[in-house]
């Protein structure tokens, strides 16, 4: 097999691997939020809140509130 | 880093790229009218000598409008939002804002030096990457300040989360690195061609089909990471920060970004249709440049949606326009691009005149339009001013809207009538047409779109005139707006 060959193998599935990925991590996103786990909408908060003292969100992924409504 | 209780956002680097905003704008349009003009009316090339051909202006005009304004604006709303997002003053740090001053210094005097090393006619003839090598390397060392600035700024973030503008600027910076360095890999002729050659001018250590390869998957990328994901980056902060509301679903703010990031990458091909470009390539350009439409749509409608229940917005307030305005065209391209990606019409489309109307319907209402609408909006924060005249940002926003739909309408008509006529034969197979029988047909879209062009620019113009009043002599303010920018 010659390094054409190769490349082009290597490319295809690097294609199908990230599509996967992508996704994986869509469903994900979604899950965690529908199942009451993460709140991703509250990051949106970030910035409309952007005083240099208004209170951080400090996590990437976070948990929710007691509000479930926000939820999109 | 110290919490202290008068400490506050320091804007002064972010001022000084606004101004460069406005003046390679102004600058690059200037630029843009005149060659539009050119093309309708020949005798227009001959006012300055060698220095006022359409050759020599054309490239000056695109790497003014991309690297003076476009780079200016996308800095002066990463000084700007960046610290907002991260909760963090660059006055915080001696050292990263030093960074942030020397990176406006020495970015200012090699834009200058640049735009008349252009004049004078010094180029690699690579599209959008004609500076010569010695540009290239102050370049990158322009882009590494930027970069030690931004990281810099996400090392010391109050805000551990990072907010997705940022990682849409973060893209851009890493994007943009990894082109340029690829594409602009050139040797000087000194070195290549015995003592004929010029140790100023270089080649590209590519050739043929390589070459045309890596050009546009620089060319293409370049859009990518220079006039769209710095763009979504400001809608991403400016509009929910305008209008108060927060955007529509943060989710599909993620997913959008790894969407885009996955899937641009791989279309720059489509540059290259019916060229000698391997033909599985230039497929996968084509596919993938109609799946760019999902990412693409994900982010444009999703701001769109973050206007929900509050359209009343659009009417009362100018600014909410302007970005509503940009994201509507930021849809409207990113389908017409794909379309044109599709072998078939690409057939008609390529070498005619609807390429540059495409690139117009998204630069003049896409990225212009957003960059307009943040510095507004940073205005009356960075000068504790409200913003001059409402009235004439309305009128500019009508004015300017017009200048485009003329623009691109013009286009696809000159640009579909040309790709026709080219390849229209008689019933024995011979071409009906000459070149010069095109050129006369195209007269009068050329006229409009230079009219455009003085449209467009003065609109631009009175945006300068609502900043620099803004700046100077509107009504002061006590304290700084949450949402709404006040105007008078
Ligand atoms: C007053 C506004 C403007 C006018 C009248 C104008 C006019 C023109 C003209 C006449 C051309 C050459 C087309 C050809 O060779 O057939 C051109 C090319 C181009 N302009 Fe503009 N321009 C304007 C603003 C801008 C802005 C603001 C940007 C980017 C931010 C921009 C980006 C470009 C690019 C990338 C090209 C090359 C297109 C290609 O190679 O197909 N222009 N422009």
């Amino acid at each position: 097999m010659g390094i054409r060959e190769l490349q082009g193998y290597a490319s295809f599935f690097m294609t199908i691997f990230l599509v996967v990925m992508l996704y994986g991590y869509i469903v994900y996103l979604y899950r965690s939020e529908k199942k009451g786990k993460k709140d991703y909408e509250k990051l949106g908060k970030i910035a409309l809140d952007d005083e240099l003292d208004s209170t951080p969100i400090n996590t990437s992924d976070p948990l929710p509130t007691d509000n479930k409504e926000q939820n999109k | 880093m110290q919490s202290n209780a008068a400490l506050e956002y320091d804007y002064s680097v972010a001022k000084l790229f606004t101004y460069t905003t406005i003046l390679f704008g102004f600058l690059g349009m200037l630029i843009g009218t005149l060659i539009a003009a050119q093309l309708a009316f020949p005798e227009l090339n001959y006012l300055l000598g060698e220095y006022g051909t359409f050759s020599r202006l054309r490239p000056l005009h695109t790497n003014i409008v991309i690297y003076g304004f476009t780079l200016s604006g996308v800095w002066a709303t990463f000084y700007y939002s960046g610290q907002r997002v991260l909760k963090v003053s660059m006055a915080e740090s001696k050292f990263i804002m030093a960074v942030g001053k020397i990176h406006f210094w020495l970015y200012f005097v090699a834009a200058l030096a640049a735009v008349v090393s252009l004049l004078l006619g010094f180029t690699q003839s690579k599209e959008y990457a004609q500076m010569e090598w010695p540009f290239d390397i102050v370049v990158v060392l322009i882009w590494v300040l930027w970069g030690i600035a931004m990281f810099g700024l996400i090392g010391i973030r109050r805000e551990k989360a990072l907010y997705i503008s940022m990682w849409y600027y973060i893209a851009c910076f890493l994007g943009i690195a990894m082109l340029y360095l690829f594409n602009n890999m050139s040797v000087p002729t000194y070195f290549v061609s015995g003592n004929v050659g010029n140790i100023l001018h270089s080649v590209s250590m590519y050739s043929g089909t390589n070459d045309a390869l890596v050009q546009w998957w620089f060319g293409h990328n370049a859009v990518a990471f220079g006039f769209t994901v710095p763009i979504v980056a400001m809608i991403y902060y400016f509009l929910p920060k305008e209008s108060g509301q927060a955007v529509y679903s943060y989710k599909l703010s993620l997913l959008s970004f790894w969407g885009l990031m996955f899937v641009y990458l791989w279309a720059g091909s489509h540059h290259l249709l019916w060229s000698t470009v391997p033909d599985w390539m230039q497929t996968m350009g084509s596919v993938f440049s109609v799946v760019l439409i999902l990412p693409s749509w994900g982010s444009a409608i999703n701001m769109l949606l973050t206007m929900k229940g509050e359209w009343n917005q659009l009417t009362e307030n100018p600014l909410i326009k302007f970005m509503v305005l940009a994201s509507t065209f930021y849809m409207l391209s990113t389908l017409e691009g794909p379309i044109q990606a599709i072998k078939s019409v690409n057939a008609i489309a390529h070498f005619t005149d609807w390429i540059p109307g495409h690139v117009h319907d998204g630069v003049l209402g896409w990225v212009v339009f957003m960059i307009m609408a943040a510095l507004f909006h940073m205005a009356p924060r960075m000068f504790k001013r409200e913003i001059y005249s409402k009235k004439l940002m309305e009128a500019q926003f009508w004015l300017q809207t017009t200048a485009v739909v003329l623009y691109f309408t013009s286009m696809w008509i000159a640009g579909i009538t040309q790709g026709m006529m080219w390849r229209a034969v008689d019933e024995y197979g011979n071409l009906m047409y000459s070149f010069i029988d095109t050129v006369t047909v195209l007269h009068p879209y050329y006229a409009i779109r230079a009219l455009a062009g003085v449209l467009y620019l003065t609109g631009f113009l009175m945006f300068a005139y609502n900043m620099f009043k803004t700046m100077t002599s509107s009504r002061e303010l006590s304290e700084e707006p949450q949402f709404r920018s006040p105007m008078a």
